[in-house]
């Protein structure tokens, strides 16, 4: 896709980004490139960020992205089955969709079918009511860069939209692959609706099958929520050395709605960053937001959360723990905003971490705003090692020092994966931290 | 099976241990006295291999291996247990899988192929009988919100899980009710055989009723200064420390 006219990706992104526009399909309506212009014009604006970024303060992005000469990639070609079955998780009965680069691949996905599912690629989807009511809704991109270059140059991704009272009888797993044969930015774009009484468990992988070449992926997910719907969604990052991430998710819950977000990061993809940003524009909903970090060697994990309290009666819980080897580097971020309508609010927010290498390494930092007076809010940090005790009782019963250390990063897991509704995805998490632990 | 030769330790720069000799044979019971503070449990951890106790002088051998060479791990695998006078509470860490780990770690070491599923489950079942240890604190968290008693019951029940040639109960009679005393007491003497040794820290003479001792050893600032048999751990109960302490002030004095 390089010619000798084009800037370096970086280049572009800091000079000349509407050389990259050029670069993208268009979409299929006028509005749509009106969205895509304004966002373009946007990202010019507030440029990508840096160390004086408040949301980025702990994350040099420009270093990650000028580390390889990226190109943006919008295309996908076709992966072996092996690839994909490289993510599948054993014993799991589910619907299973493959994406591409973010491109739907339908010859290999089983979708789900019937009354009130509407499931397929996002850009055969620009006209559904669904898609124009929601799409770029969701007000918490505009301030990220970074999905607002998405919103501006992305390809293709997934559009799923449960009609109401359609509950779906079993999870759907998303394999998100990446894949290139040259070092590439990739921008997958998803939207996901949940009408009234909707219910529904999506479980997300991902894998870059190739090692010499880097896919760097900056996706964008909004997922929304309706009355009384129920989504359980489970990201897991399982990593690769050859891989980066910024991933972009923007919820919003309506009344009485149920929303439980999981978001596993495990070794070894070098730079991770996830937003995740919840708008409670109903009452009474209820909000889980869990997340697990296992990172080893120079791997840098940034979690930044926005619980956004917009109306009263509401209940978060946010629990993220991680487990930092060598010389990992983590970052959280949790955020509670509770305005002043929104009396009655519960939110809760915590953050756990083991610092088992030399030189790890957590920033985490709460940020609370509170403008309501009825409300009950807290927040929580640890730091630590493993209890000397706890790890001699095991060894003084015959159990090795390996051995003793992985039961205790899963004791430590344990509140995490316990959650996990999924019992397949549940013990093939299980599994994985074991197998971490023991390498 | 040990010996215990001239066995000096200390923790954080304070001398604990300061000589201590003892020579265990194989099928005999001990029992260790002796007030509080005097050393009891710093025995215990050294011999187990607690990490923050310094071995400054002497020698331990188990079975003709030096033992103080040894990680904790290995001494485990070798064959020493210590029964805990404070266990430790591990949230989140299954009683079971726990077990389960320990057992299949130690067979490995001996070359012995990991339990199957059922087989695990059959030992299980017949050892908690051995000590009325409750099946539903089996899948609970190791030792997590356990009473006193139950932790202690925690102990034997690993103990005879795990089927070690030495075993050092560190006061595992305090906490006990007067039935579980009974039980647990029971447990151990039908664990008892002519391979089998034990070391039992006590400050009771009731246990020793239940547990006969071969040899009754008084431990006081870090030294063994008596030796006996069970009728010493009587006259201890009647007479308390201090004629004791008096006898090695002018041993001492001489
Ligand atoms: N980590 C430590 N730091 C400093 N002193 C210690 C430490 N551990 C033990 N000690 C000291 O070592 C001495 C012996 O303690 P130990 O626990 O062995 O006694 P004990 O005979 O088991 O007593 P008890 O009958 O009360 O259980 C005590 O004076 C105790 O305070
Ligand atoms: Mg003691």
């Amino acid at each position: 896709m390089t010619s000798d006219m084009i800037l370096p990706f970086y280049q572009a992104l800091t000079e000349d980004v509407n050389a990259l526009s050029a670069q993208v399909p268009a979409l299929a309506t006028d509005t749509l490139q009106d969205i895509r212009r304004k966002a373009l014009e946007r990202f010019s604006a507030i440029g990508l960020p840096t160390l004086k970024t408040e949301a980025w303060r702990y994350t040099n992005i420009q270093r990650y992205l000028k580390e390889f000469p990226y190109e943006l990639l919008s295309t996908a070609s076709p992966v072996s089955e092996a690839v994909i079955n490289s993510t599948a998780i054993p014993e799991l009965d589910c619907y299973r969709i493959v994406l591409v680069n973010g491109h739907l691949q339908a010859d290999q996905s089983t979708l789900p079918q019937g009354k009130g599912i509407t499931v397929g690629a996002m850009s055969a989807h620009t006209t559904a009511p669904g898609f124009v009511t929601y799409f770029n809704e969701q007000h918490h991109l505009a301030a990220e860069s970074l999905a607002q270059l998405n919103t501006a140059l992305f390809a293709d991704g997934l559009y799923l939209e449960l009609a109401a009272n359609t509950v779906l009888d079993k999870p759907i797993h998303v394999v998100n692959v990446y894949s290139c044969t040259a070092h590439a930015f990739i921008q997958p774009r998803h939207l996901w609706i949940l009408n009234r009484n909707a219910a529904a468990t999506i479980i997300e992988t991902s894998v870059h099958p190739e090692t010499a070449t880097i896919a760097f992926a900056n996706s964008v997910l909004e997922t929304v929520v309706l009355e009384n719907a129920e989504l359980w969604h489970y990201n897991v990052q399982q990593g690769a050395e050859s891989f980066r991430e910024v991933h972009t998710t923007a919820a919003q819950q309506h009344k009485d709605s149920r929303y439980h977000h999981f978001n596993f990061t495990l070794p070894n993809t070098p730079f991770t960053r996830n937003n995740l940003s919840v708008a409670l524009n109903g009452s009474h909903t209820e909000t889980n937001l869990n997340g697990l970090y296992i990172a080893s060697k120079h791997q840098h994990v940034d979690n930044h959360t926005f619980m956004d309290h917009i109306m009263p009666d509401c209940n978060s819980n946010e629990l993220y723990k991680g487990v930092l080897l060598d010389n990992a580097n983590g970052v959280f971020t949790g955020k509670i905003l509770v305005h002043q309508e929104a009396q009655k609010t519960n939110a809760f927010q915590q953050n756990n971490n083991l610092l088992l290498g030399a030189k790890a390494d957590i920033n985490s930092q709460p940020q609370l705003e509170i403008y309501a007076d009825d409300v009950k809010c807290s927040h929580g940090f640890t730091a630590g090692q493993f209890s000397e005790e706890s790890m001699f009782y095991l060894r003084s019963r015959g159990i090795g020092e390996d051995a003793a250390k992985a039961l205790m990063v899963n004791a430590f897991s344990h509140d995490i994966t316990d959650a996990v509704k999924v019992p397949a995805l549940q013990h093939f998490l299980q599994t994985q931290i074991a197998e971490i632990m023991n390498n | 099976m040990l010996t215990i030769k001239n066995l000096h330790a200390e923790v954080e720069g304070k001398k604990i241990l300061k000589g201590i000799n003892l020579e265990i044979n194989k099928g005999e019971m001990h029992a260790i006295m002796g007030p509080n503070g005097s050393g009891k449990s710093s025995l215990a951890s050294v011999l187990a291999g607690r990490d923050n106790y310094t071995v400054t002088e002497g020698e331990v051998w188990f079975n003709g291996k030096n033992l103080l060479d040894m990680a904790p791990e290995e001494r485990a695998r070798e064959g020493v247990f210590l029964a805990f006078q404070y266990p430790v509470e591990i949230p989140g860490v299954s009683n079971l899988n726990f077990l389960k780990t320990a057992l299949n770690e130690i067979r490995a070491y001996k070359g012995l192929p990991a339990l199957e599923a059922r087989e695990f489950l059959k030992l299980t079942k017949e050892k908690q009988q051995l000590v009325d240890f409750h099946s539903n604190l089996m899948n609970r968290s190791l030792n997590e919100g356990f009473s006193g008693g139950e932790k202690k019951r925690n102990e034997i029940f690993q103990l005879a899980m795990l089927d070690p040639q030495l075993a050092i109960l560190d006061e595992t009679d305090s906490g006990l009710d007067i039935d579980a005393l009974r039980i647990v007491s029971n447990g151990v003497n039908k664990l008892r055989d002519a391979e089998k040794s034990f070391v039992v820290i006590t400050h009771y003479q009731r246990l020793l009723e239940y547990i006969i001792p071969d040899f009754v050893h008084v431990l006081y600032n870090g030294r063994i200064i008596k030796t006996g048999t069970k009728e010493l751990a009587l006259e201890l109960e009647e007479r308390g420390y201090d004629w004791l302490k008096e006898e090695l002030h002018l041993k001492e004095s001489v």
